[in-house]
């Protein structure tokens, strides 16, 4: 019963949907204000009847209903209540359904929240939005119910894939979707204005929120899967250049890309059109990688056959939402005049290089994931494009940027001056010198590579920190002065450092555990040791263990160094019987600057089993690094000028009293 | 990430890939130098029945096959590209993760430095295009004696301006 309701309720917000679509575009058009009032009551039914729906789907995962195909599916009565509820996205159906649950969360807000638009504006937007969700809806009704019955149920469900048995794993889809739905918010704002064939300042101040939201997303849905496949994979593995991996990183670098350019519009009023498509490009890749990751088309374009009626709706979908936007633009954008004037040695100079690095590195992603299917749709042969291609090429694009990186924020608006900037960045040069001939001296010249790649994350940090200490005139005013001036500062400023640090932090980390790894395979027996990067490993056999849902074989290594004890590890292999599947859980000591990482293969039949120990020099950082990334997003958020809600009110309030604007950057 | 293939692999049913390293102590070469060589060359060789891992991790039986044919050409005194063309020879191109440079693979190997200098091209366009397009109109030849009049008047007086 409650299926059929959840069933009824996303018909009803197909309708919703449908209506909100037009109407408000057309009340737009004709200024009728009714009719534009409308599109704000419909997002926030259109959210009612959406999380209507995604309730009785979790219900009957809750209840373990094996009487509705989805749960018998993908669930068994015996999974730990966690599993049950984030079970519900670990599937195709009731995935769909979480994405347009936070399409319509976001539409809901920008109703809500959205109220200092103009209301043509904000009726267009939410029309936009309608129409996404009408075709995510309408493919979830039409090709992947999810509340379809099965008669007669059987007695138990099919279980859940042990490998999405973690918490790593079950948060990363609601991040992953966070960040792709945000840009539909951007995308939406994008197509409104081309509607309205105007873009200024104020839509950039607009859309700037969302993007942010949607960046910081992506950053940690993408994070939090790269350290599942580390910990969970066995052997240490943090990125694999995979295409299903890429078809997320695409539209983190598209929004990467839309965030520093949206800034050129809002502060300079230049840049408008290329920003407009960015925006279209993040939310078209991000489509993209939704839709093409699920039809299987990354893997073969045969694999488009196992289920026609999907595929050609997703080829649809992607034809008329990515070609229609498209089409638009091309009409629309010609009339958007660019605005603020500025030399090429500029702050908007050095975000104009922002972005020539990450489109050039974004269609290199691009081209090197699509290459294979190209290639074997024109019947030339079968390729792999494989990690060697992407270290290759992408690495030397991003250099340029990071480097790039330091300096812009030294530059002033319109025209800056270069010789000054370097100059001020005396002593971040300094750092990377010293980097660079300490890591010759210490690698006896042997890694060269991974020592300037050092260089270059020291000249980010140092050019950070010399940036907000020439902000605050750090020792060259009173402290007192410095620490008013650090107060005064704008939090956009703030996030931005942050962020940047994060970068680097990540790129340090990558750097360190690629070049200094170590790594030993072998067969140990219980009570023999092994010596790993300067840390004593001392096996002392394994045992067996029941789950709740699972066997296990436990491995335990006592870890010491130089005769200190400093962890015990426990490496485990589940079975899953229910599935018939075993996962590995690599047992893992982190000392902060690297991880100590065990694992336990099988046994040699005579005693011994095969161990794979590693040493991961400041591996923790990559993570770390992204979660403060994502910090510099959700700082930047607080900035009073970024906030989503009621920042009319306030500023009106600030106006009202004379108080004076935090001091522009 | 990987995550993702992973939750692909199970929507579309393929045989699900068990995780854990691949190479086995048994595999090994007893010479070091060699043992590293053939790391290094299986990390560019593709598990022809996995979703886009190396023969290096991944555990499925034919990775394993492959991971010893490396090791029997080296041990056989092969020099790494020999081993690789052997590879090559009897799986053909999609074997290689790094795809060789050949007219089929061009676009790709070009294609990045393509982009590059296309995007340099159109960034020098835009920045020499915009100031002309957007400066302001030239003065007519009325306007400009009104200027000088103005500067001279600027010049001479107190700084106060006359109509």
């Amino acid at each position: 019963m409650i299926t059929e309701i959840g069933h009824l309720a996303l018909i009803l917000a197909l309708v919703v949907a449908i209506l909100q679509s037009s109407l408000p575009l057309y009340g737009a058009a004709q200024n009728r204000a009714a009719l534009m009032q409308f599109a704000r009551h419909a997002a926030i039914g259109q959210l009612g009847l959406v999380l209507l729906a995604f309730l009785a789907t979790t219900y009957a995962f809750v209840v373990s209903d094996f009487s509705v195909m989805l749960v018998a599916n993908n669930s068994h009565s015996a999974k730990p209540m966690l599993y049950k509820i984030t079970g519900v996205w670990a599937n195709h159906e009731g995935s769909l359904l979480l994405w347009i649950l936070i399409l319509a969360v976001f539409g809901a807000m920008v109703a809500g929240f959205g109220r200092n638009l103009p209301p043509t504006l904000r009726a267009r937007v939410l029309a936009v939005q309608a129409m996404i969700a009408v075709g995510f809806i309408a493919f979830t009704l039409f090709s992947s119910n999810p509340f379809t019955r099965l008669w007669p149920p059987p007695i138990d469900g099919k279980g859940l894939n042990p490998l999405l048995q973690d918490p790593g794993l079950a948060f990363h889809p609601p991040f992953l979707y966070f960040g792709y739905v945000g840009f539909s918010i951007t995308f939406s704002f994008a197509i409104a204005a081309l509607i309205e064939g105007r873009v200024d300042p104020a839509w950039a101040r607009w859309v700037r929120p969302w993007t942010l939201w949607a960046w910081c997303g992506l950053t940690f849905g993408i994070a939090l899967g790269s350290w599942w496949a580390y910990y969970e994979l066995g052997w240490g593995g943090f990125w694999f250049w995979d295409p299903v991996e890429n078809a997320s990183f695409m539209p983190w670098l598209a929004g990467t890309a839309l965030l520093h350019s949206a800034i050129v519009v809002e502060k300079r009023d230049a840049l408008k059109s290329w920003t407009i498509l960015l925006a279209i490009v993040a939310f078209s890749l991000s489509l993209i990688g939704t839709f093409l990751v699920r039809s299987g088309v990354l893997t073969s374009v045969h694999a488009f056959a196992t289920d026609p009626a999907r595929g050609v709706f997703i080829l649809v979908l992607l034809v008329i939402a990515i070609g229609g936007s498209f089409a638009l633009y091309a009409v629309r954008a010609p009339t958007l005049k660019g605005g603020g004037l500025f030399q090429p040695i500029s702050r908007e100079g050095a975000l104009v290089l922002n972005n020539l690095g990450l489109t050039v590195a974004l269609a290199t992603v691009f081209l090197g994931t699509m290459y294979p299917l190209f290639l074997d749709a024109m019947g030339s042969g079968k390729v792999s494009v494989g990690p060697p291609f992407f270290n290759s090429s992408f690495v030397p694009i991003m250099v340029p940027v990071l480097v790039a990186m330091a300096i812009g924020p030294q530059l002033a608006w319109k025209r800056g001056d270069l010789a000054g900037a370097l100059g001020r960045l005396w002593a971040a040069f300094g750092a990377a010198a010293g980097i660079a001939m300490g890591g010759m001296l210490l690698t006896g010249g042997g890694d060269i590579l991974a020592v300037l790649g050092l260089a270059v994350v020291g000249f980010v940090l140092m050019g950070v920190a010399i940036e907000w200490a020439e902000r605050v005139r750090l020792f060259q005013a009173p402290l007192a002065e410095s620490w008013r001036r650090a107060r005064a500062i704008p939090r956009a400023a703030y996030g931005m450092s942050i962020a940047h640090s994060g970068i680097a932090l990540v790129m340090l980390a990558i750097i360190a555990t690629t070049v200094w790894r170590t790594e030993v395979i072998q067969v140990m027996r219980a009570g023999e040791q092994v010596n790993v990067a300067g840390y004593e490993f001392a096996f002392e056999g394994v045992r067996d263990l029941n789950g709740p849902n699972y066997q296990a074989q436990r491995g335990t290594f006592q870890v010491a160094r130089n005769g200190r004890f400093v962890a015990t590890l426990e490496a485990e292999k589940r079975f899953f019987p229910v599935e018939n599947q075993a996962t590995t859980e690599a047992a893992i000591h982190t000392t902060w600057f690297a991880d100590l990482y065990a694992v336990v293969g099988d046994p040699d039949g005579s005693g011994g089993w095969t161990v794979r120990l590693y040493h991961n020099p400041m591996v923790p950082w990559i993570w770390i690094g992204a979660v403060v990334m994502v910090m510099g997003g959700l700082v930047s958020l607080t900035d009073r000028r970024h906030r989503v809600g009621a920042p009319a009110t306030r500023r009106r309030r600030a106006i009202d009293h004379g108080m004076p604007q935090a001091a522009g950057d | 990430m990987r995550v993702v293939v992973l939750a692909a692999l199970i929507l579309l049913q393929v045989a699900p890939f068990m995780p854990a390293g691949a190479v086995n102590p048994d595999e090994m070469l007893a010479d070091p130098v060699q043992e590293a060589r053939a790391r290094e060359l299986s990390k560019d060789l593709r598990c022809l029945v996995c979703q886009n891992q190396s023969i290096d991790d991944s555990n499925a039986s034919l990775a394993r096959d492959l991971r010893v044919v490396v090791r029997e050409r080296i041990k056989a005194g092969d020099s790494d590209s020999q081993v690789m063309r052997y590879v090559r020879d009897r799986y053909g191109d999609f074997v290689l993760l790094k795809p060789p440079v050949q007219p089929s693979t061009y676009a790709l190997w070009f294609g990045p430095l393509l982009f590059a200098i296309l995007g340099m091209i159109g960034v020098t366009l835009f920045m020499r295009r915009r100031p002309a397009s957007l400066a302001p109109p030239a003065l007519s030849e009325a306007e400009r004696r009104r200027v000088e009049l103005l500067l001279a008047e600027v010049k001479d007086g107190d700084g106060r301006l006359t109509p």
